[in-house]
């Protein structure tokens, strides 16, 4: 990134257009990370499908309250996840996060870190009320 | 798109005039002023008259003014000057007393201080308003205390402390303490964001020393002055050639000297004017942004600078707020963790009692001369669009 203080053109176009935001009614698996008093919270929501013997995400979805690299994050990850299996899903790292956005600045790295955790949380919460 | 600049208190465009004053200072006349050729004089005499300027209008004279590059060195000066110069002649550890809501460059400069061992701090606390209280500070005078500097006008929140209050105060103790033969205690203020609209004459003020800057006041960024009193000692803090008193060593920025002169000198016209008009625009934008449900005004219902508005929005974070306005050709800025680069949301909304996850969602709106009615009608309306918009966006807890 040329200005390493700002943000990209990438996480600017998502701030202002972000995608899969809302709420899955009956989801398969939530999860809600981060927390008020650190000024940033995200709800991750799952919708499963099983094809083939094999686990995808059907759908998922974002509530965020936070900054702009928090809004951006947890709408990129969405469209990074939404449609893959399961197991290549929760794979995803916070750097591949912030690598889609066009890169994060340094002090808003923990924003892809919580997007990422909130997405192994949310399959989590899935496997353990659907267990087989 | 039509933008509308409304973040004043963080910096101001230069004033065409005084742009006008200063243009030929670049490559027409920039003679080195410690020279005594003519081209050095001449920059000598145009930086002597902004003295002049600065001096004038904080009722000091020429010899009590140091130019600086800016409040943060200004600041920087004054009290890391007077603790080496107190520390030369008493043994004891000098005692600063400030309050927790000072700006970062007071704020980092008593902490470097206390880390160097060179001085013990006292933080005071604020009320809900903003404000300390002048028991409080009478409490916290120790026999070794040097230095008492509490800001003009808070920048986050736009409250005014009670600095003649303050002022008499000292000057009250300080006559005790020469029969105790304790030292005297200095006063210092800084006056950024006061330049514009508050009285700023240091003998009513009874303050020793008070800084400010260029770049609030439509003079360029990197250049501010120091005040201080007559008789007071410091010790600089930048060494090298014997420029400013001795106090401040390096070329002088003449430009942008220049400038600040003629900005300040540009503040006096109108002055009540001014402050009327955007005192009125203040309260336009008030009225207008408080019709939005779960959002609070902070800082004081009377002692408040009238270019400051700053706001706390429920369920919405600053930072995304400030984007979103930013997108929509409005600045404005916001006290949340996220605007930092810490995670800390802004230490002066801490300090007035607010919890953090409401401080996230502060909004600061700075007016200027310039603003009008038709801008602040347009704020009024797109904002409740954009709480509207982050609101729905949250998570429900």
């Amino acid at each position: 990134m040329k200005f390493s203080q700002l943000y990209s053109q990438k996480v600017l176009e998502h701030m202002r257009n972000p995608r899969n935001m809302g709420e899955i009614k009956n989801p398969d698996g939530v999860a809600t990370v981060g927390n008020p008093v650190c000024g940033d919270i995200m709800r991750l929501f799952i919708k499963v499908e099983k094809k083939d013997n094999q686990e995808y995400l059907k759908d998922v979805k974002f509530q965020t309250l936070g900054c702009g690299a928090a809004i951006a994050t947890s709408s990129i990850i969405t469209t990074m996840v939404k449609g893959k299996l399961l197991k290549e899903a929760e794979k995803i790292t916070n750097q591949a996060i912030a690598e889609s956005l066009g890169g994060l600045p340094p002090a808003k790295m923990h924003c892809s870190i919580l997007a990422a955790d909130a997405l192994k949380k949310a399959i989590k919460n899935y496997r353990q009320t659907h267990k087989r | 798109m039509k933008t509308i600049y409304l973040d004043h208190a963080a910096t101001t465009p230069v004033d065409n005039k005084v742009f006008l004053a200063i243009e030929s200072y670049f490559s027409q006349d920039y003679g080195n002023p410690s020279e005594p050729h003519l081209w050095g004089q001449k920059a000598r005499g145009a930086i002597d008259q902004a003295r002049e300027k600065v001096a004038e209008f904080l009722g000091a004279k020429p010899q009590e003014i140091i130019f600086t590059s800016g409040a943060t060195e200004a600041i920087n000066l004054a009290h890391k000057g007077l603790v080496e110069a107190v520390r030369k002649t008493q043994n004891k550890t000098p005692h600063i007393i400030t309050s927790q809501v000072e700006h970062k460059a007071i704020m980092e400069t008593c902490k470097h201080l206390e880390k160097l061992g060179w001085a013990k701090v006292t933080y005071l606390p604020v009320n809900k308003d903003g404000l300390v209280n002048l028991q409080d500070l009478e409490k916290a005078i120790q026999p070794e205390t040097i230095l008492v500097s509490i800001m003009y006008v808070n920048n986050e929140v736009g409250t005014i402390q009670p600095i003649k209050e303050i002022g008499e105060l000292i000057k009250k103790i300080n006559a005790s303490r020469l029969s105790a033969e304790l030292p005297s205690i200095y006063f210092h203020t800084d006056a950024t964001q006061a330049v514009s609209f508050l009285p700023c004459e240091v003998e009513k003020l009874g303050v020793d020393l008070l800084s400010l800057s260029g770049h609030k006041i439509y003079a360029p960024k990197g250049v501010g002055a120091l005040y201080f009193k007559k008789g007071t000692s410091l010790v600089r803090q930048q060494d090298g050639g014997g420029q400013e008193y001795r106090l401040r060593a390096g070329t002088e920025n003449v430009p942008s000297i220049v400038a600040l002169g003629k900005a300040i000198e540009l503040v006096k016209n109108n002055r009540e004017q001014k402050g009327k008009n955007t005192e009125r625009l203040r309260k336009k934008l008030i009225e207008g942004v408080l019709k939005i449900p779960k959002v609070e005004l902070v800082g004081h219902f009377k002692n408040q600078a009238p270019h400051i508005a700053t706001f706390l929005v429920e369920g919405v974070e600053g930072e995304a707020m400030m984007l979103l306005l930013s997108d929509q050709g409005v600045a404005a800025s916001s006290g949340s963790a996220c605007t930092s680069g810490l995670l800390q949301p802004s230490h002066v909304l801490l300090a007035m009692g607010y919890q953090p996850e409401k401080a996230h969602g502060s909004l600061r709106f700075s007016l200027g001369k310039d603003n009008t009615e038709e801008e602040i009608e347009k704020v009024i309306k797109i904002l409740p669009e954009i709480v509207q918009k982050l609101r729905r966006m949250a998570p429900k807890l």
